[in-house]
């Protein structure tokens, strides 16, 4: 048995997990980096639009800071995120920036004088600022009261996970590319590192460490149609409910992208909409301002989707042989501005749809986009319930996006979250107590299981076909709990998981080749989609509620008497066939920003009783504080809760040290 | 397709070989698929891994051509299986993975380790200034034209395909190919980056680096990205020419 011995590992090469070995390394602890994939290629590369930061560089930007940040932040959430996590979040996005920009970033910059922009279907003519040439620049995107968007053209994750895979390897931080984490090895209350099969080779290996950090991204693979890299199958969560100890948090909230090419599925940025681009309907129709007047294409994601496949339902779709879509319609920013700031967009319209998008519209159609569940951790990063186990980026639940993710948000978290989480897994392997003495009995154990476990499938030549099982669990969850849901048929999708997770307890390979074998790779992978999949359908079914990205039919209303709270689940014994599912309330008493109306979608909510007490405090606190920072420090002290480095204020053109 | 078109039948010829099983040898293997509308070799693969052959090795990820996964030999000529329309290509389509890199198996090549070398190589970083960067105050500004040129280059994929269509690349093991010029060529451009042409001299001067360059620039007319490899290496050769005669 071949065993590696590291300081931290890190289970993912995505932009949290880079950063977040880069964190531990410059601490002083060894780092390896497991990856599926070459790190660069990773799914943080798709992002496009931008990752979100208060600079308020651009005109259209003046006045942002992070208190405008976290309202946003919360609202979007419909106030299920965790609003500590999220105070940490936006005082460091603005430090994030500035790192990369000093590691390489090119990101878009401000020039000075007149531009003209796309508002709201109208041009106009903005100034910026002469004092702003030459800083980051800002776009619009959706759900954020300020341009608050840091890009780089439409390549921002391309450009982002380029610089900081680059410093790791400044760094020497080694990334074993090609290395899938099968199991953690735990004792129930202490995780030791991971069984890990090498997809070039087949074999098994065991990784031992003093923490060992899940950065694997979201699984956004559950579902038939999804802007997700086929990579994002959700295996960083599902080992991690594998444990029995860690949970699961809020896996029924998944958000679905309004823009995805139809039907494809791949993505075209938001910052299509936030330049300027308009949703129209089969006439030709801006349809979006009739639903949502204030924020109209810009409201949040969830609400944009359940409005656009609302307006199909009506009637309102254009047709095609693949079935129902709109159009997104970016031909009035002209030529130049796709050329220049859309290019990626360009692109994918070329080659996947054969349109020009300075000259046509854009087939689209909402499809599933961001995993807001994830393994749930405190705000260091650590799971409460399994010592030594971390997450960061879309595989946790930290929890700063609760039940809907803004735009330009998830870059953000990942960096961010690596930042932060890297210094509290190298607080954590500072201690003297958290030296992993090497249970040599406990690694075997695990390597012998998963051993087993492949070699059952690779006997079973008569078993369940893998890749039926994923096409049917994907259409159950595509069908049955998808944008808008039903009680009605989300128990039809958690009977249907269950045999097929019943199912996939036989699955078998027709082939035993040494090597990748990719067959055997769908077969192990199928077993934990499903429970995960289980997880999501479950929670769902369960919450009679709606908040941010997950809407029952129903249940039509956000109620926070009943719903103010974190589903958590965990798988408890391998032969379960449901999650065991518990609730992690939130305090009404310590938020900053009390439950309201978010500023679009429903008004219609049923209030927490301690809301009313809450709000009249918060009113009172406003009145008498003598600035932003003071009152923010009476509501909701936060800064305690950051690693040291990563306190303090930001600096603005606006507001100078 | 048009609309209403009869769909054709394809042939999809797979170069199989997976040197991890013993006695294997590299052959030609067909597969015949129904052609669909706006179909993919992304699409095309998978429905073979579906319907067909459970063993082919195959590597995609983003499927959007921004990831560089998929860059195999496509009727002989390097370029992103996701992005392929078959409708483009004849009914037999020939697939065979990229030369140059390690074979995984099948379609499947380690370019994941050529690349991480040639960046260790090329120490193809940005070499901060020393001293900590203050992340509290606002960022050093740059001009907007700058950024966008550094960006203009920044946009490489580090698919491999400038190199599996190099001719020094399959001469010379260790040439580090238009990727590996073009990202000196990116970080020569930006002023966060401390090096001067002395110290890329020192990496990029010698038969190697851009002195290896036959200026056949397959490269350029292969790369996915279409980057402006053609001036970007003229460029760098003249200003190397110059570091290395001067001094």
């Amino acid at each position: 048995m071949k065993i590696v011995y590291t300081d931290v590992l890190v289970i993912g090469g995505g932009l949290a997990g880079l950063r977040l070995a880069i964190g531990a390394k410059r601490r002083g602890h060894d780092a390896i980096i497991l990856s599926l994939v070459p790190a660069k290629r990773s799914h943080s590369k798709a992002a496009q639009g931008g990752m979100q930061a208060s600079l308020g560089n651009v005109a259209k930007g003046q006045g942002d800071n992070e208190d405008i940040h976290f309202e946003d932040t919360v609202r979007g959430s419909d106030w299920g995120a965790d609003q500590e996590v999220v105070r940490m979040f936006v005082n460091t996005a603005p430090k994030a920036v500035r790192e990369l920009a000093a590691w390489g970033v090119p990101w878009s910059r401000v020039r000075k004088g007149d531009r003209q922009v796309v508002i709201n279907g109208q041009k106009v003519t903005i100034t910026e600022r002469d004092e702003a040439h030459g800083t980051v620049a800002q776009r619009d995107f959706g759900g954020t009261k300020k341009w608050r968007t840091c890009y780089v053209a439409d390549a921002t994750g391309h450009a982002m996970i380029t610089a900081v895979a680059d410093q790791a390897i400044a760094d020497s931080i080694p990334v074993h590319e090609r290395k899938e984490a099968l199991a953690l090895i735990h004792d129930g209350g202490r995780c030791l590192g991971a069984v890990v099969r090498d997809l070039t080779t087949g074999e098994l290996l065991a990784y031992v460490a003093k923490a060992t950090a899940i950065a694997t991204g979201g699984a956004g693979r559950l579902y038939r149609s999804t802007t997700n890299a086929v990579i994002c199958e959700g295996m960083g969560h599902a080992i991690a409910l594998e444990t029995g100890a860690a949970a699961l948090g809020n896996m029924e909230a998944v958000q679905f992208h309004p823009t995805a090419i139809f039907p494809a599925g791949i993505l075209v940025t938001e910052g299509c909409r936030g330049d300027g681009g308009l949703l129209k309907d089969a006439k030709g129709h801006r349809f979006m301002p009739d639903y949502e007047p204030e924020k109209k294409e810009l409201a949040s994601r969830d609400v944009v989707s359940r409005r656009m496949e609302e307006h199909i339902k009506k009637g309102n779709g254009a047709k095609s042989r693949f079935g129902e879509h709109l159009w997104l319609d970016i031909t009035l920013l002209g030529e130049k501005h796709i050329h220049t700031n859309l290019r990626e967009v360009w692109d994918i319209c070329h080659y996947f749809l054969g349109v020009d998008p300075v000259k046509d519209f854009i087939a689209v159609r909402p499809a599933q986009h961001y995993t807001m569940g994830g393994v749930r951790t405190t705000p260091t990063g650590e799971s409460p319930t399994l010592k030594g186990l971390f997450a960061a980026g879309e595989a946790a639940c930290w929890d700063m996006h609760g039940f809907n993710r803004l735009g330009g948000n998830s870059v953000a978290e990942t960096v961010v979250a690596g930042m932060i989480v890297g210094e509290f897994i190298a607080d954590f392997c500072d201690r003297a107590e958290n030296a992993a003495t090497v249970p040599v009995g406990l690694v075997q154990e695990f390597v012998q299981r998963e051993q087993a476990k492949l070699s059952a499938i690779v006997d079973r030549r008569s078993g369940e076909d893998p890749s039926t099982l994923k096409l049917e669990m994907q259409d159950l969850m595509t069908s049955c709990v998808g944008i808008f849901r039903t009680g009605a048929e989300l128990e039809k999708a958690v009977d249907g998981l269950q045999k097929l997770l019943a199912r996939s307890r036989n699955v078998g390979v027709k082939s035993s080749a040494p090597g990748p074998n990719p067959e055997l790779v769908t077969a192990y992978r199928v077993q934990k989609m499903i429970k995960l999949a289980l997880t999501i359908a479950y929670g769902a079914s369960v919450r009679t509620e709606s908040r941010g990205a997950h809407f029952r039919s129903d249940f039509p209303r956000r109620n926070d008497a009943e719903w103010l709270k974190r589903t958590l689940a965990t798988w408890k014994g391998d032969s379960d066939t449901l999650p065991t599912l518990d609730y992690e309330p939130l305090d009404v008493k310590r938020m900053e920003l009390p439950p309201g109306w978010r500023g679009y979608g429903a008004k219609d909510y049923i209030d927490h009783p301690e809301t009313p007490a809450r709000a009249a405090l918060v009113e009172g606190a406003k009145a008498t504080a003598a600035d932003r920072f003071a009152l923010q420090q009476s509501l909701m002290p936060y800064e305690h809760l950051l690693p040291p480095v990563l306190r303090g204020r930001n600096e603005r053109i606006d507001e100078p040290f | 397709m048009a609309d209403g078109q009869a769909l054709r039948k394809l042939t999809i010829r797979i170069l199989r070989y997976n040197p991890r099983v013993p006695g294997d040898v590299p052959r030609l293997q067909d597969y015949e698929i129904e052609e669909a509308d706006g179909m993919t070799l992304f699409i095309a693969l998978n429905d073979i891994r579906d319907r067909l052959d459970g063993s082919i090795a195959f590597d995609f990820v983003c499927r959007a051509g921004i990831c560089g996964s998929c860059a195999m030999m496509i009727d002989g000529r390097p370029g992103l299986a996701c992005r392929t329309l078959t409708k483009n290509l004849g009914a037999v389509i020939t697939l065979a993975p990229l030369p140059v890199f390690e074979l995984v198996a099948d379609l499947s090549v380690d370019t994941g380790k050529w690349m991480r070398g040639m960046s260790e190589r090329l120490e193809a970083w940005v070499h901060v200034k020393q001293g900590e960067i203050d992340l509290k105050r606002i960022e050093d500004r740059m001009d907007p034209d700058l950024a966008e040129e550094i960006f203009e280059l920044d946009r490489c994929i580090e698919c491999g395909c400038c190199v599996a269509g190099c001719g020094t690349a399959r001469m010379r093991d260790d040439f580090v190919g238009a990727v590996g010029l073009n990202k000196i060529a990116r970080f020569r451009l930006d002023p966060r980056d401390t090096r001067t042409d002395e110290d890329f001299y020192e990496l990029v001067g010698d038969d190697d680096g851009v002195f290896g360059c036959m200026s056949l620039l397959a490269c350029h007319d292969v790369c996915p990205k279409q980057l402006p490899l053609q001036t970007q290496i003229a460029f760098l050769r003249r200003k190397m020419v110059k570091q290395g005669t001067l001094g």
